[in-house]
C-alpha cells in the first residue's frame, strides 16, 4: 500500500498545460524552497559547484537562461491583458466616493444578486467536480462504441454560444419543454428559476473539470490501482488513496475553472433565470441594468465587487491547492 | 497624436465629401419593434431622395434595446438619426455627450414623434382568463408576462401605463396606485431584458395568461403567429406611448450629412411616410392616414406621459432610478 501511494506522488507534478499556466504566479509566490528529493539534487550540485565565487547573494545564476526577457514580457502581457482593463473598473468606481459605493453595494438587491451569482456558482462547480470526474474517468479507462463521440460532446458547451446554450436550455425546461412537462406536475420548475440558473452554470462549466482531469488520468496508469489491489487495498480504498491524490489539484483546477466561469456567465443564464429582482437576478445582470440606466460608476461598482471577492475566492482556492498538494506529498 | 489625428479626420472628412455626390449613407439607430417598419420607409425614402436630388442614398440600420443603442450613440457609434422608444433615452444624448441640444423635441412636430403607439395585452385564444382591463391583471392566478422596465423602453411604458390606470381608477391615491402595481408585478413571473425576449416568453414557452404589449408589437404577433392562436384586448384606459426621432447634430456636422438627415425624418411626417407607419401598425399623426387606418386601431382613451407623470425626466427619477418605487416594489415589505 506504501509502495504504492509513493508511487503515485509524482503524477500531481504533472499537471495539465492549463494548470501550469494560471498558476505559475501563486506556485514561485507560495512554494516552499525545494524539499525533499530536489534538496538532495540541489545539495549534489551546491557541493560540486562549491569552489566556484558566488555572485550575488539574492541572483543565483539560473542555467536556463531568458529569466528577465521573459519575466519582463509576461509582466507587460499581463499587464496589457488583465491588470490595466481591470484597473480602469477600480478607477471607474472611485468616482463615486466611499458612501456611495458602499450604498450600491450593499443595496439589498445587489446582496441578494450577489448570493444567488456565487452561491450558484458553486453548487454547479461541485457538480460539475462530481460529475466531471466520473465523465473524465469513463472516457479514459474504457473503450466503448461511440467513445469520441461522447468525447467531442464534452466541448459542446465550450464551442456554443452562451445565447444558444440559454435559449435550448429553457426550451428543455420551460413548462411546455421536452423535460419540464413532466418535472412540473412533480411541482419541480426549473425555468425561471434559480435551479435554472444552477443548470444553465452546470452546462457552461463540465468542459473545464473534464478537460482538466482526463490528461492527468490518462497519466495514471492502470497498473497502479492492480498494485493497490495485489496489496489488498478494496476499491474505495484504491479511490480514496491512490486515484483521488493523483488528480485531486487537477480536480480542484477544474472546479476553480468551472466556477470562475460561472460567476461571470451571462448569456446562458438570462434566457432561463426570470430575472425577477431578489430571487433570480445574477450579478452580471444587474451590471447590465445599472449600465442601461447609464449609471457607469455604479455598474462598475459593483463589477468592482465581483473581482474582489471572485478574486478572493480564487487565491483562497489555490492555496488550498498548495497546502493540499504539500500535504499528500508528504504522506 | 492630436495633430495626426486632426489630418487623419481631415482626410477622412475629405473622403467622405468626395463620396457625397457619389452616394449619400446614413446610419439610424432604432429600438427593437422598428425593424419591420424601417426595412420599407428606407426604401421608400431612398426612391425619394433620388428622383428629388438625383443623389443615391444607402441607409443603414441598427437595431437593439433603446436605452443600449442611447448608449452605443454616446459611446461613439455614428448614428445620423436616432428613433427610439422614449424621449429619456434621447434625452441622455444631450445629458451624457451633448450630441444634440436640449431642445431637441421642438424640433420636429408632435414631440418630435412621427407616430404614436400605445400598450395592450396579448392574451392566448379564447382569453380563457376572461381578461378585459388592467384590474383583472392584479388578481390572483393570473399569470403577467411583461419585461424588466429597468433594461426595457417598452416596458417603462407598460408600467406607466398601469400606474396611470391606477391613479385615475383609485382617486389619484399615490400610495393605492403603488399598490396596484406591486401586486401586479407580483403575479409577473419571468422579467426579460427585451420586449422580443418577453414575446418569445409568452408565445413559444407557454408562460403567462397575458402579454402586456406595444400595440404595433401585438399586432405583428398576432399577424405572424397566427390568429387563431392569440388575440389583442384593448384595456379601457392606456397611455399614449410617443417614440420620438432626432437628428444627430454632431454627427452629421462632422460627416456633411445634414440635409439628408434632416430630409430623412422630415419624409416621416409626409403622407408616405405615414401611411408606412399605419401599414405596420403605428398610429399615424397625419389626419388622412390616421383615417384610412382608423379601423384597424381600437379606440382607446389615451392620456399622455407629460399629463400623468410631468415628463420622462419626472418618471424615470421616480420610478425606475435605483432606490426608485420599481425597486422598492420588489423590496421585501416594500
Amino acid at each position: 500500500m506504501m509502495a504504492a501511494a509513493h508511487h503515485t506522488a509524482p503524477a500531481p507534478t504533472a499537471p495539465p498545460r492549463l494548470v501550469r499556466g494560471g498558476e505559475w504566479f501563486l506556485n514561485r509566490a507560495f512554494r516552499a524552497p525545494p524539499a525533499g528529493r530536489h534538496a538532495k539534487r540541489d545539495g549534489m550540485v551546491r557541493e560540486a559547484l562549491g569552489s566556484l565565487p558566488r555572485r550575488s547573494a539574492w541572483r543565483r545564476p539560473s542555467v536556463l537562461p531568458g529569466f528577465g526577457l521573459a519575466f519582463g514580457y509576461t509582466i507587460l502581457y499581463l499587464s496589457l491583458i488583465v491588470l490595466i482593463p481591470l484597473s480602469a473598473t477600480f478607477f471607474k468606481s472611485a468616482t463615486l466616493g466611499w458612501d456611495a459605493f458602499w450604498a450600491t453595494i450593499t443595496a439589498p438587491r445587489v446582496l441578494a444578486s450577489l448570493r444567488l451569482s456565487f452561491g450558484a456558482s458553486l453548487i454547479a462547480a461541485l457538480l460539475n467536480g462530481v460529475f466531471g470526474l466520473l465523465v473524465a474517468w469513463v472516457l479514459v479507462r474504457y473503450r466503448f462504441f461511440g467513445r469520441r463521440v461522447c468525447d467531442a460532446l464534452v466541448d459542446l458547451p465550450f464551442a456554443l454560444p452562451t445565447a444558444v446554450a440559454g435559449i435550448a436550455l429553457t426550451a428543455v425546461y420551460a413548462g411546455n419543454g421536452w423535460l419540464g412537462q413532466y418535472l412540473e406536475p412533480l411541482g419541480i420548475k426549473v425555468a425561471f428559476t434559480p435551479l435554472g440558473v444552477i443548470v444553465a452554470l452546470t452546462f457552461i462549466g463540465l468542459p473545464f473539470v473534464v478537460r482538466t482531469v482526463q490528461p492527468v488520468l490518462e497519466d495514471l496508469e492502470p497498473e497502479l490501482e492492480e498494485a493497490a489491489a495485489t496489496l489488498g487495498a478494496n476499491r474505495l480504498q484504491t479511490f480514496q488513496r491512490v486515484i483521488l491524490p493523483a488528480v485531486w489539484p487537477a480536480l480542484l483546477t477544474g472546479f476553480t475553472l468551472a466556477f470562475a466561469r460561472a460567476v461571470g456567465e451571462y448569456g446562458s443564464v438570462i434566457f432561463i433565470a426570470g430575472n425577477l429582482p431578489m430571487v433570480s437576478e445574477i450579478t452580471p445582470l444587474l451590471i447590465i441594468i445599472k449600465l442601461e440606466q447609464y449609471d457607469y460608476a455604479g455598474a462598475t461598482s459593483v463589477a468592482v465587487i465581483m473581482l474582489v471577492l471572485s478574486f478572493a475566492l480564487l487565491l483562497l482556492i489555490n492555496l488550498l491547492q498548495w497546502w493540499s498538494s504539500r500535504r499528500m506529498g508528504r504522506s | 497624436m492630436r495633430s495626426f489625428l486632426t489630418v487623419a479626420t481631415v482626410v477622412a472628412a475629405g473622403l467622405i465629401g468626395a463620396a457625397a455626390n457619389a452616394e449619400v449613407t446614413l446610419l439610424n439607430a432604432s429600438y427593437d419593434p422598428t425593424r419591420e417598419l424601417y426595412k420599407d420607409f428606407n426604401e421608400a425614402f431612398a426612391k425619394h431622395w433620388k428622383a428629388k436630388t438625383g443623389q443615391a442614398m444607402a441607409i443603414r440600420q441598427s437595431h437593439g434595446g433603446s436605452g443600449k443603442q442611447a448608449r452605443a450613440v454616446i459611446d461613439g457609434l455614428e448614428a445620423d438619426v436616432v428613433t427610439l422608444a422614449l424621449a429619456y433615452d434621447i434625452d441622455a444624448l444631450f445629458d451624457r455627450a451633448k450630441l444634440i441640444p436640449k431642445d431637441w423635441q421642438k424640433r420636429l412636430p408632435d414631440n418630435s414623434s412621427p407616430y404614436t403607439s400605445t400598450i395592450v395585452f396579448l392574451v392566448r385564444e379564447g382569453n380563457p382568463k376572461g381578461i378585459k382591463d388592467w384590474g383583472d391583471l392584479v388578481k390572483r392566478g393570473v399569470s403577467v408576462v411583461t419585461p424588466n422596465p429597468k433594461t426595457s423602453g417598452g416596458a417603462r411604458w407598460n408600467y406607466l401605463a398601469a400606474w396611470g390606470y391606477a391613479l385615475k381608477s383609485l382617486g389619484n391615491d399615490e400610495a393605492k396606485a403603488k399598490d396596484f402595481v406591486q401586486r401586479l408585478y407580483r403575479n409577473v413571473p419571468v422579467l426579460d431584458t427585451g420586449a422580443r425576449g418577453s414575446l418569445t416568453t409568452f408565445t413559444e414557452r407557454g408562460i403567462g395568461d397575458v402579454f402586456i404589449s406595444w400595440e404595433n408589437e401585438a399586432f405583428l404577433a398576432v399577424k405572424e403567429l397566427g390568429p387563431d392562436k392569440f388575440e389583442i384586448v384593448v384595456p379601457s384606459l392606456s397611455i399614449l406611448a410617443e417614440p420620438p426621432v432626432a437628428v444627430v447634430d454632431r454627427v452629421v456636422d462632422r460627416r456633411g450629412t445634414r440635409k439628408a438627415a434632416q430630409a430623412y425624418l422630415e419624409y416621416l411626417y409626409t403622407p408616405e411616410g405615414q401611411e408606412i407607419a399605419g401599414r405596420h401598425y403605428y398610429r399615424p399623426r397625419l389626419q388622412a392616414a390616421a383615417a384610412r387606418y382608423a379601423g384597424q386601431f381600437a379606440k382607446v382613451k389615451l392620456f399622455t406621459i407629460d399629463e400623468v407623470f410631468g415628463g420622462w425626466q419626472k418618471a424615470q427619477t421616480t420610478h425606475f432610478t435605483d432606490g426608485g418605487v420599481f425597486d422598492q416594489i420588489y423590496q421585501p415589505g416594500g
